[in-house]
């Protein structure tokens, strides 16, 4: 049986300042008829770049240089745009990392859905609506009859992520390109995606390439594995033998990334007073609360994860505690004695104490200002320096988070790279010499080495200086990584709180429960192993639950 | 949807309130230049009687604000004054003020009419031919026609109007006859005479206004293109055509409608030139020649005319946006 993909020598390049650069270095590719590929590497490896180079597509300022692309005969990367078009949506289809913003806002999922087999001529507009319901239906998504007739902001993301790969799936065709489908879902949604992305190519018999940087993810979801690492393919096997036995020292290391975890320290004293206290606090946006009654206290060189899915109410307790969203009722105390709630009517004093770093440290960094003028902002401010002294009170600073001063002291953010940009995040929130510090998903745009880095970084930095942190992730391996104490919310309300060791430990509370057996796990049974011990039903319920 | 309601009401009260500070700035404006109706009227030879006999006549002598306020009590209940020119005329010939052709709205009307029906006639050739040229070169963008078009649009928005305006005569009038150079039309012409006299103003402004809607529509549409979205829907092997019409003009609409509502309120308010030109009665002439004058009240009405034209179409640009997004047509 002759592949029905098969890539030979593929170069692309990409354009920076009017020169092309090699993104892919001669990448090799083979896909038989219902064969499930995992394409795996950290950001910027080239996986997406690849993965839509397979469709005979690349972005602007991006070309094939050279190699040929070769689907079914038809060579993509010499063929016509009109041929292209003939065989895109038809015959190889694309399912996108975000469906939120990958649906048109502007039209219903159905108009969207039944576009690509009307434009092909598959089918009419009529049978392509059913097919479409039908689809709907096996993917499990709830009201199946009705679902489609909404508008994308109308459906949830991982209702959306599952009408996307029904779109997909509209015209039956031979090739899917999976680029990340679940990596913007939480934990308990990704779960029901995968499931459904699993059955639904197995029962057409699809072939698909599986994109993503998630390993446990890929080992549920491929037949074989192809690692990349900066353009260059590092390693292809099945995938039982390339979790089991993988021969590079690239590939032994992504594996080996998840070991890291601090250990653990003794319990809090009781009597002890806690740095950040959040008492009975009750939040709200305009009229509808969106906290309900959590506290929970933070002590001095310990790390509180504050775990949950998106929309618990995490960021919001942030919020809270820095004034930024003064509460409704309850207050906030700092080493026992209550702040102003409202954080225009805290002091310099006060306002030093709790620091922030954010998710997005390219979004948190004033891309006009040098990393001197970003540090130094707050180490005049809070701390009354100027001049020389505030030079050197910068310089070591960058020592402290592992960044060569000299170097770096005059660049811009746009210089950096992804963690170093973070621990320039880092350092501005040390340049306040705070007691406290809320670290809001900040490994979690991060490549996993990376991400380790700025955890151990953390971790080093907590122990020099007794820093409390409050981690706020919706991933658990961090949480083990490096919490002290665990509070898990669901719906603005604390669920269930307590030491780590505790909180890994049978008896859970149910939801926490749901969230810690939903990470997925290495082992290519995972899955299949945990729906049946849930039982499918279980599954559809909790989408049902989730609307 | 309620809170559309709401937004409209808001908004409509907002701009009354708008009109009334314009109404203040522009009668402290026309109070602050030099001369006032009756020296502007009477000229340099006038004698100090003469201009006292008049200023007394119309009640010119009065304090300012005394006057503003009598004028704006006017004003709410719909009378929006004597034109002094008139008021003056009739005086001398005795016929009653305030009533027949001295009242500023029966002056303004017609005026008003004309201005419409050249904005109308403008827009409905402009607005098509922006959008659609809008769409092409988004479409056959970088191409050769693209870059034509733009330094096309380019140059007629940068040419001043008189200079398009003869421009257009040249070849539209005197080389090659269609259209008469003179749009002087009256009350109660038949339609088509109508249409064909307005022609070479209504191209004229045609041209100083295609370039900044055309380049908005462009604009928009290419801006969504780098969008998921988009890319989406290229990968399902749609044509550029559809992806363009179907999946990026939809997304673009609220900032091509802002931009077609402002050019639609310059076509009403700032046309004055085009009128000399072609000799046209719209609005702007009788309200530079009452700026002139001094003709407070006109002035006045033409101000309000000019204000409530931007409001009102800011307001509809607004509440096409909204209807045109469907995350507040179709809230969760």
């Amino acid at each position: 049986m002759s592949a029905l993909l098969k890539i030979r020598g593929l170069k692309i390049e990409g354009r920076s300042d009017e020169v092309w650069n090699p993104i892919i270095n001669g990448v090799d590719l083979d896909l038989n008829k219902g064969e499930v590929l995992g394409l795996i590497g950290e950001s910027g490896a080239g996986k997406s770049t690849v993965g839509l180079a397979a469709m005979g597509f690349t972005r602007d300022g991006v070309r094939i240089s050279a190699g040929s692309v070769e689907f079914d005969g038809v060579n993509l990367v010499t063929a016509s745009a009109a041929v292209k078009r003939g065989l895109l949506g038809k015959r190889i289809a694309y399912v996108a990392q975000s469906a939120a913003a990958s649906f048109n806002p502007a039209h219903k999922l159905i108009d969207q859905h039944t576009e690509a087999p009307v434009q092909h001529g598959v089918s009419g507009r009529k049978e392509s609506e059913a097919d479409a319901i039908e689809l709907y239906e096996r993917l499990r998504l709830p009201n199946p009859e009705e679902i489609g007739f909404r508008y994308p902001h109308q459906v949830s993301g991982g209702q959306l992520q599952r009408a996307m790969t029904a779109m997909a799936m509209a015209c039956r065709p031979d090739l899917i390109i999976f680029d990340e489908p679940t990596t913007a879902l939480d934990v308990t949604t990704q779960i029901e995606v995968l499931a459904a992305i699993r059955d639904i190519v197995e029962q057409f018999d699809t072939a698909a390439i599986y994109i993503t940087h998630d390993l446990a993810v890929v080992a549920q979801m491929a037949d074989k594995i192809k690692v990349l690492l900066k353009g260059d393919e590092v390693e292809e096997a099945d995938t039982r033998t390339m979790l089991s036995a993988p021969q590079e020292d690239y590939t032994k290391s992504l594996w080996a990334v998840r070991s890291f975890e601090r250990p653990t320290k003794p319990a809090v004293q009781t009597g002890a007073t806690p740095v950040i206290s959040v008492k009975n606090v009750t939040a709200a946006y305009g009229k509808v609360d969106v906290l309900h009654d959590i506290s929970f206290d933070m002590h001095e060189g310990r790390t509180v994860a504050v775990v949950g899915e998106s929309g618990s109410g995490k960021s919001t307790a942030a919020r809270c505690i820095t004034g930024l969203l003064p509460p409704r009722i309850g207050h906030i105390e700092y080493m026992g004695e209550a702040l102003p709630l409202d954080y225009r009517k805290r002091n310099k004093m006060q306002l030093r104490q709790a620091q922030m770093i954010y998710q997005m440290a390219d979004t948190a960094l004033n891309p006009r200002k040098t990393i001197g003028e970003i540090i130094g902002r707050p180490v005049q401010f809070y701390m009354g320096l100027t001049g020389p002294q505030r030079r050197k009170r910068v310089e070591e600073l960058l020592a402290e988070i592992e960044l060569e001063p000299t170097q770096y002291i005059d660049r811009l953010p746009s210089e950096l790279s992804g963690g170093q940009k973070q621990r320039i995040g880092i350092a501005r929130a040390l340049a306040a010499e705070p007691k406290f510090i809320i670290c809001d998903e900040v490994t979690s745009a991060l490549d996993q080495l990376v991400a380790e880095g700025i955890l151990k970084l953390l971790a080093r930095l907590q122990d020099e200086l007794g820093l409390s942190y409050m981690f706020i992730t919706h991933d658990l391996a961090t949480v083990r990584a490096i919490a002290d104490e665990v509070v898990v919310m669901k719906d603005g309300r604390v669920v269930e709180q307590g030491p780590k060791l505790e909180m890994f430990q049978p008896p859970h509370h149910p939801y926490t429960d749901l969230l810690l057996s939903s990470v997925p796990e290495m082992d290519p049974d995972w899955l299949t192993n945990l729906l049946e011990s849930r039982g499918v039903d279980n599954i559809g319920d909790a989408a049902v639950d989730k609307m | 949807m309620p809170g559309l309601l709401r937004i409209i009401i808001q908004r409509l009260l907002l701009g009354l309130v708008t009109l009334f500070v314009v109404s203040i700035i522009i009668f402290t404006a026309v109070n602050l230049l030099p001369g006032d109706f009756a020296q502007a009227i009477l000229g340099q030879g006038a004698t100090d009687e003469a201009v006292a006999a008049i200023r007394e006549e119309l009640g010119l002598n009065k304090h300012p604000v005394l006057r503003y306020l009598e004028w704006l009590g006017g004003a709410v209940q719909g009378d929006l004054g004597t034109s002094m020119s008139q008021a003056l005329f009739s005086s001398f010939t005795g016929s009653e003020t305030g009533s027949g052709l001295g009242s500023v709205a029966e002056q303004i009307a017609p005026r008003f009419r004309n201005t419409m029906f050249l904005a109308s006639v403008t827009a409905a050739i402009a607005v098509p031919i922006s959008i659609i040229l809008g769409i092409l070169t988004a479409l056959y963008r970088n191409s050769a026609f693209d870059r034509s078009m733009n330094i096309f649009t380019l140059s007629s928005i940068s040419s001043p109007e008189f200079f398009l305006a003869y421009v257009l005569i040249l070849f539209l009038a005197v080389m090659n006859p269609i259209f008469p150079s003179l749009s002087n039309i009256y009350e109660g012409m038949p339609f088509g005479d109508r249409l064909e006299k307005t022609m070479l103003p209504a191209l004229t402004l045609t041209l100083a206004v295609t370039a900044q809607m055309m380049r908005m529509t462009r604009a928009a549409i290419i801006n969504l293109l780098a969008s998921p979205y988009i890319e989406m829907a290229r990968l399902k092997g749609l044509s550029p055509m559809r992806v363009i019409i179907k999946h990026a003009l939809p997304n673009a609409l609220a900032p091509i409608i802002n931009v077609v509502a402002l050019n639609l309120a310059y076509l009403i308010t700032g046309v004055v030139v085009v009128e000399v030109v072609f000799v046209y009665p719209g609005i702007g002439q009788l309200f530079v020649d009452s700026v002139k004058i001094r003709d407070i009240p006109v002035v006045q009405a033409c101000c309000l005319i000019f204000a409530a034209a931007y409001i009102l179409l800011n307001l509809l640009a607004d509440i096409l946006s909204i209807i045109s997004n469907p995350r507040l047509r179709h809230p969760k």
